[in-house]
């Protein structure tokens, strides 16, 4: 039944299904990781348990959290060779390696020292212990830059040459392959996009916990701790998103095109389209409402600057346009709206209304899920603005594929699609369900169960901690 | 049999040593899921639960070095054999998948405890069927034509396949049973060693079954096999896997904790021995040898650099954070 339909389409919705769930994880384990490490930081430092009870809080929702990405994760490892076995024989020999980098550097570290981290508080010394939440931080970091460099050497691809059987191979230098032209603007954007996804998480819980008690002394910590973060990196985050523009727009100018919503060249001059619907068979956008000239501001910094549009690429070049027009625009408005909250956040910080102004903490638990919106919004402006290439401008997606058979991929596109609801429905409603109920003093290690102290070398310092 | 030792050579020991790091510390993890369901509700479960739980995530890691290094190191055998296994790969994903966020899951939701229960058991028996399947599929070889899979998507299947399914199946069975004799007690133990018997018996006779049958799969297999004087080094596989095989149940018996174990490991380091006599120099029987597959030199002396530093380093922290949770589980476990 399923013969009749395009293999590569369904293998394309397969990846980007898997993909688009997986990132989700990542993006909030980066962040959380390192804000478990800064609790237990402050906890050695200052000895207030106030933020051992914190770290202890947020270490249970990192472990469900961290268990989905995993999981998440190994597909992503494999679905190259399954679906796109082609693009594997022809990158294999330069991304291969920097993914190889990637487990050897980031995953061993990050599951090695997880366990230590999540049980072994009573096993290991405190300073072992704050290794060992040091290096998941750590892990996580590392494994962002190994596949963002994967990333974004497919999308601005250098330092390779092709031979006759079309494969691409190493230059002389790999520091060119891994520091292609987009990755540190892709980078920086990614990892800051994790810290500020998890700052408005934590946030939204503090919040959440403000607005039922708003004495708790907990709530107020996370809640003050993130809107500080938030309050801080937005702004950072909107410069750094303008940055990774302008770099597109010099690598890839037909994403750009495409986010813009220009059809058409525009040689004095192109206007911001704010909003409008893309109308992708009369090549143009219907009810736009565009500021003059603003665009060509934004993008070459003159208001009389010529912007070439889409009428300039071929079309079977083109990029899909409505989707990158609509997740470009989402993902923008939802970080001017993460701006706003951190604003607000600090008025009410210089009014010292932080803790009791109600409707901010509503609007913080609004905010809350949308970090995880805007990076897959932006994901999708980015991948999808890649097309119609896996490797930019040398390899093309429908030449990229395995020798697939349709019913064979539209059944497992299916069995994605419902394992990933249930369980990772299943985990977020566990994960939800632990951030409803408030932190105490006192919180227990992960799960309530009595830890059993160690067999031949107790650890002291932790034997003295649980009588505090 | 004359190895030149390579820079692919070289790789080639280096991928087989993930998988089989793969194969014996997942496959632990996996038997007790494959088991579970025999334990009793409570305690005993809790144990043999709480027994990996520091370290099943650093162990599936090898799968992921496992996938990554084939993809680096030998891109055309990474873009053959996955597709030409594609249910059976994608299947043991999705197994995968319940067994580790049933880890979790479990904990968190004591009213749906049976749930989890079920899909970690599930999750590991599809996993751990599923990768005999691929295993078997690779042995029987694989239809390769202008550098890509030539086949369909059922090729896979056969009666040796479902044979190397089952055997990986009871394998990881005796490796998770023998685990829980090393780290749970009391009934838990008791349940366990019983456990070590049988699937011990199984496992001898899976491997027995395909050591039989794959010397018929090529003529190339039986050469390698039985040819002089070739023979004189391979006839000791299988000498030694029965001597080891006669200590694993005697000590069994003896009830020794960590032995069975340790033998259990020697016992799939010789049958990965044999799989190595088997295959070598071939990746994908019989038309992609490993100077076939490999990446350009460039990219093998990349990897190689990081993997010389990196890989001892790894191993030392792996080593400790099996260290911080040696000695038997307790009945309070650290989850």
């Amino acid at each position: 039944m399923f013969n009749s339909l395009d293999p590569v389409m369904l293998a394309r919705i397969q990846f980007g299904f898997t993909v688009s769930f997986h990132f989700i994880f990542p993006s909030f384990s980066i962040g959380l990781a390192s804000y478990l490490a800064v609790l237990e930081g402050l906890w050695l430092k200052t000895g207030r348990t106030l933020y051992l009870d914190l770290f202890r809080y947020w270490a249970k929702i990192f472990a469900i959290a961290f268990a989905m990405g995993v999981v998440s994760g190994i597909v992503m490892s494999y679905q190259f060779g399954t679906n796109w076995s082609v693009f594997s024989t022809k990158a294999g020999p330069v991304i291969g390696p920097l993914m190889a980098y990637e487990v050897l550097t980031a995953f061993f570290l990050e599951a090695g020292f997880l366990g230590v981290m999540l049980f072994g508080m009573k096993k290991v010394g405190r300073g072992l212990h704050f290794t060992a939440t040091c290096m998941v931080a750590l892990g996580t970091f590392i494994s962002a830059f190994w596949i963002l460099s994967v990333n974004s050497w497919m999308q601005t691809p250098t330092g390779f040459v092709v031979d006759g059987d079309g494969r691409f191979l190493p230059g002389d230098s790999w520091p060119t392959i891994i520091f292609s032209p987009s990755f540190p603007y892709r980078l920086v954007h990614t990892v800051i996009a994790a810290y500020l996804t998890t700052s408005l998480v934590v946030g939204a819980v503090g919040a959440w916990h403000l607005l039922r008690d708003r004495t708790n002394p907990h709530a107020r910590k996370m809640f003050s701790m993130a809107m500080w973060m938030a309050a801080i990196v937005a702004p950072v985050q909107i410069v750094v998103g303008d940055a990774h523009g302008l770099n597109t727009l010099e690598h890839q100018p037909a994403k750009v095109m495409a986010m813009e919503g220009h059809y058409d060249s525009h040689p004095d001059g192109a206007p911001l389209i704010l909003f409008g619907v893309p109308n992708s068979a009369e090549k143009r956008i219907d009810h736009a409402l565009e500021i003059p000239k603003a665009s060509s501001l934004i993008l070459k910094h003159d208001l009389d600057a010529p912007l070439p549009g889409l009428d300039t690429i071929p079309d079977d070049r083109e990029p899909p346009v409505s989707v990158i027009f609509w997740s470009f625009r989402v993902m923008v408005a939802l970080g001017f709206a993460m701006l706003g909250l951190g604003l607000w956040s600090l008025v009410g910080r210089w009014r010292r209304r932080l803790y009791d102004w109600s409707w901010l903490h509503r609007a913080a638990v609004v905010m809350g899920p949308s970090g995880f919106v805007a990076v897959v919004a932006g994901w999708i402006t980015t991948e999808v603005g890649r097309q119609p290439y896996t490797v930019y401008g040398h390899l093309l997606t429908n030449q990229s594929h395995s020798p697939l058979a349709a019913p064979a991929v539209a059944a497992s596109l299916i069995a994605f699609v419902l394992v990933y609801f249930a369980v990772f429905g299943a985990g977020t409603w566990y994960i939800l369900h632990l951030m409803h109920r408030p932190a105490e003093a006192h919180e227990d290690e992960p799960d309530a169960t009595p830890v059993r102290t160690a067999g031949i070398t107790p650890a002291p310092a932790f034997g003295a901690q649980v009588g505090e | 049999m004359a190895i030149n030792v390579d820079l692919t050579t070289v790789w080639a020991f280096i991928i087989a040593f993930a998988v089989f790091m793969y194969v014996v510390m997942d496959g632990f993890d996996l038997g007790i899921g494959i088991l579970f369901p025999t334990f009793k509700v409570g305690e005993e479960r809790d144990q043999a639960m709480n027994s990996i739980a520091p370290v099943w995530d650093g162990n599936e890691t090898w799968l992921v070095l496992g996938g990554g290094g084939l993809l680096a190191a030998f891109p055309l055998a990474y873009s053959v054999i996955l597709p030409a296994t594609y249910p059976p790969i994608i299947a043991m994903l999705l197994g995968l998948i319940f067994r580790g966020v049933a880890f979790e899951f479990r904990w968190r939701d004591p009213r749906h405890r049976p749930l989890w229960d079920m899909a970690f058991s599930l999750g590991s028996f599809v996993a751990a069927f599923c990768q005999g399947l691929v295993l078997g599929a690779i042995l029987q070889g694989v239809r390769v034509e202008n550098q890509a899979y030539a086949g369909g998507w059922l090729d896979w299947l056969s009666l040796f396949t479902l044979l190397t399914g089952a055997g990986v199946v009871v394998g990881y069975a005796l490796l998770g049973s023998t685990w829980l004799v090393w780290k749970v007690e009391g009934s838990a133990e008791a349940h366990a060693r019983r456990l070590a018997l049988y699937a011990g018996a199984a496992t001898l006779i899976a491997m027995a079954a395909v050591s039989a049958a794959t010397p018929f799969l090529y003529l190339e297999y039986w050469k390698r096999w039985f040819d002089m004087p070739g023979v004189l080094a391979t006839a000791q596989v299988p000498l030694l896997t029965l001597i080891v095989a006669f200590l694993f149940f005697r000590l069994l018996r003896r009830g020794a904790m960590a032995a069975p174990f340790l033998l259990a490991l020697a016992l799939f380091a010789l049958g990965f021995a044999g799989l190595g006599i088997s295959l070598f120099p071939y990746i994908v029987p019989d038309g992609i040898t490993i100077w076939d597959a490999a990446a350009p030199e460039r990219s093998q002396v990349f990897m190689l650099v990081g993997t010389a530093i990196i890989m001892p380093m790894i191993l030392a922290y792996t080593a400790w954070a099996y260290w911080v949770f040696r000695g038997k589980v307790g009945t309070h476990g650290y989850h």
